[in-house]
């Protein structure tokens, strides 16, 4: 072979290459992307229908209930300014605890959000930046709404 | 006072670094012979400062110095000794100060083991050290003082992480650290080949076992870490592709990337320009892990502190450090010139796609951990990427990677025959196959995945035996000699690469078995249940109270027995600190040759009943055993007597006064 052949034969097993490894990973994200969405954006809808996505927040008090089992556990997450219900089926991590942040990936079921994996924050003063974001997020909306009932209920106090 | 030492053996420290690395680099290029004298001094002084700072602040955590604000945010007077020698890089300030003394401790090898070099290239090569510990240590000195003082002091500490109170924390980040300071050295090397403007197979030579320790510690930092992630997080697993696992893991992908191409470099003098780059870029990785994992950009178990100052300042000093370096490989590297040709079919050109592969890997490994910080950045969401995006990423390149790692070592230089080396490798092929087809079933359960795993297992190991036979056939030396001595009077660096390479095949023969054979089990267990798995019954025999130095604890009791017969009594436990009250799982795992077995508490449920997690994981242990068969594989090939000869040979020429060479003398490799 020619010297500017071989060359032009490396270039192509080159570009062949990446082009294969560019699809590869373009394909890979596309799938296996998961959004952090708050409480209040699936009530608005805002959450993918059919595929995985994660749910941050905090676990609201005296909210988890155990099942028989000893295995599924069922509790709610907040954004302060809304609430959805979450099920979850195994061990929970240590740092879970009501009152705490936690992330859940899963999927909504009718209302419910089926958790396939739970995270906690790993001690006791971190919370993950999305969750601190998303609590943010639902204190300012629940001040607003504060605010409306407020005013709504001045007249009542004497 | 001791404290106040410190700092100051810390700024003396930094003033060294700055003459180490302006007067030596200038000397250099202006040829002054005695400012280049003074590089070997000042890393040896350099050394000797940092460490008298780094010995005053274990001091201060031994003796419970609650004045120093450090001290109280990573320590107490309750942790044990051995932990407290260890909080002294349990955080941030004092893992930076670590960086700073395995970085003089580098600096002060290459001058010790450089004698033979010429003093331009020791000049320069530690006068970049040096540059480096500047900048490193402005950093610890502006945003970070390990020193600082708090006034009034605490009456005692907050404690270290939990998580972190483990023999594992003990030499995870030092050898990792080692090796991500390892490849500075690497890094050097480059800069000052760039500077002087040429560089030969003698440069190779020289670069080369140092940048194979670096990534032999690597590759033992990581693996540790795998490790410690499996029995210290409590639920079984090795890898998470965790942004933080991510970090160190892409140095290591280039580093074993310039690790086949400086094998070129110094054997043909080929690919000098790409070895250049991958020295910059492995160490510009390791430069991009500390600033993901300090400066608290990525929230993980490892990130200390969310400080943007921190953040800002690392992020300027790599900007600095690629920069020049990128600025000067473009205006310099046109002159060092691309060396030897070769055909379409030759060894090269099987290295040369190796390093593509690895890199291409790493790419997507990069791009997948900073995909989510990009995109919040621009304001675009936040997201995650999960681990199934890297599985199938990184499998698919890493097929032909172990498929290459057959056929690279069978090739010839320059040119070779792929009918040639197809029949060489025919029974290699067969016995690949073959074990594909049977071990599924010998398992007794067939997928996909599982024959690829052992194809590519028995790939590796039969291609490896092939590849020695040829070679000892070939040299016929003392044929008389038993097998065993016969293949360890091959070369050591020879062995060293099949070491590594059956070290790959040890460990994809591992993540095969537990990947699709485990067995896992979270379970509601009551007082004098049983559950069997994997052939062994697992009986609950309910949990008791019990106090630690610096911890409560329930702890189970599990007899695990097989067709009847007790094999061992596993205590798993359930943690609860008492300064950061936070609880921790600690795994109980029977570890063994074939299987691992793995028990953790999870909650208690009701009348002494527990939610209790079982594992079954068959041959996970040799994932770990293969990455120490690659790091021995590794530590085998920097031993090879061509390095010491070379070295004694260059030191007779020395003697003589005779132009710098002895490359020829050196054992040639086939």
């Amino acid at each position: 072979m020619k010297t500017r052949h071989k060359r032009m034969a490396f270039i192509l097993v080159g570009l062949a290459g990446l082009s294969v490894a560019a699809w590869l990973v373009l394909n890979a994200l596309n799938s296996n992307l998961a959004l952090y969405i708050s409480p209040t954006d699936v009530l608005a809808g805002d959450a993918p229908k059919d595929q995985t996505f994660r749910l941050g927040g905090l676990v609201v008090e005296d909210s988890l209930r155990r099942e028989d089992d000893g295995l599924t556990v069922h509790f709610e997450v907040t954004d302060s300014a809304n609430t959805i219900p979450v099920t979850f089926t195994g061990i929970l991590p240590d740092l879970f605890d009501e009152g705490q942040g936690v992330v859940a990936q899963g999927k909504m079921q009718g209302g419910v959000f089926a958790a396939s994996e739970v995270l906690a924050k790993h001690d006791e003063n971190y919370m993950p930046a999305e969750v601190a974001e998303m609590l943010e997020e639902g204190e300012k909306l629940k001040q607003q709404y504060g605010q409306s009932e407020g005013a709504a209920t001045v007249p009542q106090t004497p | 006072m001791i404290p106040e030492i410190g700092n100051f053996a810390l700024i003396l420290a930094l003033c060294v670094a700055l003459v180490q690395g302006v007067v030596s680099i200038a000397g250099a290029q202006l040829g002054i012979r005695s400012w280049m004298e003074l590089a070997r001094p000042s890393a040896l002084a350099f050394f000797v400062f940092i460490g008298v700072s780094y010995g005053c602040l274990t001091y201060a955590f031994v003796t419970n110095d609650f004045s120093v604000k450090y001290v109280v945010s990573v320590s107490n007077s309750m942790l044990p000794l051995q932990y407290q020698i260890a909080a002294v890089w349990g955080g941030h300030e004092g893992s930076l100060l670590l960086w700073a003394l395995l970085l003089g401790g580098w600096t002060l090898a290459v001058a010790h083991y450089s004698r033979n070099l010429p003093l331009e290239m020791v000049s320069r090569v530690i006068g970049v050290m040096g540059l480096i510990s500047v900048g490193f240590l402005l950093f610890t000195l502006f945003t970070s003082n390990p020193f600082d003082r708090l006034l009034p002091a605490a009456l005692d500490g907050r404690d270290l992480n939990p998580l972190l109170q483990d023999p594992g924390l003990i030499i995870h980040p030092p050898l990792l650290y080692i090796g991500y300071v390892g490849f500075s050295v690497a890094f050097a090397f480059a800069i000052a080949a760039l500077l002087g403007g040429h560089m030969d197979a003698t440069w190779a030579r020289w670069s080369r076992p140092w940048t194979t320790v670096a990534w032999v510690f690597l590759t033992l930092g990581i693996s540790l870490g795998s490790w410690w992630a499996y029995y210290e997080l409590g639920w079984g697993g090795w890898w998470f592709w965790d942004p933080v696992e991510n970090a160190s893991f892409l140095p290591w992908l280039v580093g074993t990337a310039l690790v086949h191409s400086l094998a070129v470099t110094e054997k043909r003098g080929g690919f000098k320009n790409w070895t250049v780059l991958l020295a910059i870029l492995a160490f510009s990785l390791s430069l991009l892990g500390t600033f993901l994992v300090r400066s608290g950009v990525l929230t993980s178990v490892h990130a200390f502190a969310t400080d943007p100052e921190r953040g800002v300042f690392i992020l300027g000093f790599l900007v600095v450090v690629i920069g020049s370096s990128l600025a000067l490989y473009a205006w310099r590297a046109p002159k060092v010139g691309m060396g030897g040709r070769f055909q379409l079919v030759s060894r090269e050109t099987f290295l040369l796609t190796n390093n593509v592969l690895l890199v291409v890997a790493c790419g997507a490994v990069l791009l997948g951990t900073l995909y989510p910080l990009l995109l919040d950045s621009l304001g675009l969401g936040k997201i995650s990427v999960g681990p199934p995006y890297f599985d199938s990423v990184f499998l698919p390149l890493m097929v032909p990677l172990i498929f290459l790692m057959g056929v690279g070592p069978m090739a010839r230089w320059k040119q070779a025959s792929i009918p040639d080396i197809a029949d060489r490798l025919r029974w290699a092929g067969a016995v690949s196959i073959v074990m594909a087809l049977i071990l599924p079933f010998v398992m007794g359960r067939w997928s996909a995945l599982a024959s690829l795993g052992f194809a590519l297992t028995f790939w590796v190991f039969a291609s490896s035996v092939v590849n020695i036979r040829e070679r000892m056939a070939a040299t016929r030396k003392n044929s008389k000699a038993g097998l065993l001595a016969r293949i360890f009077s091959l070369p050591r660096s020879y062995l060293g690469m099949h070491a590594a390479h059956i070290g790959v095949g040890v460990f994809i023969m591992g993540v095969t078995m537990v990947q699709t054979y485990e067995v896992e089990k979270d379970m509601r267990m009551e007082i004098g249940d049983t559950v069997t798995m994997g052939g062994y019954t697992f009986r609950f025999d309910g949990v008791t109270q019990i106090e630690g130095p610096n911890y409560n604890a329930s702890r189970g009791q599990i007899l695990v027995s097989q067709d009847g017969k007790p094999v061992t009594v596993l205590f798993p436990e359930k943690r609860t600190y008492l300064v950061q009250t936070m609880p921790m799982t600690e795994a109980a795992i029977d570890t063994g040759l074939f299987r691992d077995l793995y028990v953790s508490l999870g909650e208690p449920v009701s009348n002494g009943a527990w939610s209790v997690r079982v594992y079954y994981k068959p041959f996970v242990s040799w994932i770990w055993a293969g990455t120490a068969i690659m790091a021995l594989g590794g530590l085998l090939a920097v031993s090879d007597r061509r390095y010491r000869i070379a070295a004694r040979s260059r030191r007779k020429e020395a003697k003589l006064k005779t132009a710098v060479g002895g490359a020829s003398l050196a054992t040639e490799e086939k």
